[in-house]
């Protein structure tokens, strides 16, 4: 027993168990995901964040501690950015026959992004810290920090909310574009990037290949306009 | 697959610089996957090996999300009393803007095949 603890506080301390966990976390929620034929509500993201989560707290697990091994998964999201390139280069000439129809859906979704959480927020009488907070959500994580920084709003409450919208939109996207019965996968994916960032373009690429490059064609605009819309209206919103 | 990593590293690196030096209000990532883009166009084919490593990346991009979505789980208390009403206004306005901009972008290219077609 003795012993049993001392490897504990050997290994909980070191990076390699906590790097480990995540991955094996992850494997099976992508299991289970894949199990129940990738079920919108069967999120890998959502699942695995919980299911950590709950380790952490049952052993007493400091997030620092935790992150020492997770920084490994969490750096290659750089790369993985970077390589969102490749697929563009593979699909160019879709790209390139849609171009009219992705960049207006671009300046209306990214205004709708941000109008309409400014705005339900004023419907649901929250203050004006939550409105600040909640006006960069649908932009990718590191570009809401720098217009946080920018607007005077909480850093964590926006990244809460930056991932939240990541969360709640892989989930929405599938059955409301059932409802609204769009079929172009294009459409689709383009919409689960802009609204949702990387983790609405990680659901996309689970769908299909073309959803997801242009996931990731909406990340990356949705993201700059998001940074030069939000400080044009916010102040015309907050009024 | 080591020459695809160091291709994807020193794109990002690229962009990180470019960042800094003209201090752009975007993600280094974002400036490399632009630059990896440009550089990209007149590799055709592809090189295999990168888009192999790509492909990878990209096929579990969820797993990247997790270390961070679960730092964020731990700052749920900064809520507080208006849970609830976040909540709400992140489920509804993140519906709204997948509505929005989808049909934008349906619209918008339903209308322009019509066009094309209604010329002789």
């Amino acid at each position: 027993m003795i012993n049993f603890v001392e490897l504990w506080v050997y290994l909980s301390g070191s990076p390699l168990l906590w790097l480990t966990a995540t991955l094996v976390v992850y494997i099976a929620a992508d299991a289970i995901s894949l199990a129940l034929r990738r079920h919108p509500l069967a999120n890998p993201v959502l699942m695995a964040v919980a299911f950590l989560s709950a380790i952490l707290l049952a052993t007493g697990t400091q997030f620092p501690t935790y992150f020492a091994g997770a920084q490994f998964v969490h750096f290659l999201l750089g790369p993985a950015t970077v390589a969102l390139a490749i697929p563009l280069v593979r699909y160019l000439p879709d790209v390139r026959r849609t171009l009219v129809p992705m960049l207006t859906a671009l300046i209306v979704g990214s205004v709708t992004a941000i109008t309409s959480a400014v705005l339900l927020a004023k419907l649901f009488g929250l203050d004006r810290g939550a409105m600040l907070a909640l006006a960069p959500k649908s932009s990718t994580a590191a570009i809401a920090m720098g217009i946080a920084e920018k607007t005077g709003a909480d850093p964590s409450l926006t990244a809460v909310l930056v991932i939240l919208t990541g969360i709640s939109g892989a989930i929405i996207v599938t059955p409301l574009m059932n409802v609204l019965r769009l079929k172009n996968f294009a459409a689709r994916g383009f919409a689960a990037g802009l609204t949702s960032h990387g983790i609405g373009t990680a659901r996309a690429f689970q769908v299909d290949p073309l959803a997801g490059t242009f996931a990731g064609i909406g990340l990356g605009l949705n993201g700059l306009l998001t940074a030069l819309l939000v400080p044009l209206l916010l102040p015309w919103l907050l009024d | 697959m080591i020459t695809a990593l160091a291709t994807l590293l020193a794109s990002q690196l690229a962009g990180e610089a470019l960042v800094r030096l003209a201090s752009l209000p975007i993600p280094g990532p974002v400036v490399g996957m632009i630059l990896l883009f440009v550089l990209m166009l007149t590799r055709t084919p592809l090189p295999p090996a990168l888009g192999e490593t790509a492909d990878g990346l990209l096929r579990h991009l969820s797993l990247l999300f997790v270390p961070a979505g679960t730092g964020v789980i731990q700052h749920l208390d900064r809520f507080g009393t208006n849970a609830v009403r976040l909540v709400a206004v992140v489920v509804l306005a993140t519906a709204i803007t997948l509505a929005v901009t989808a049909l934008a972008f349906e619209f918008v290219a339903r209308w322009m095949v019509n066009k094309a077609e209604k010329i002789p």
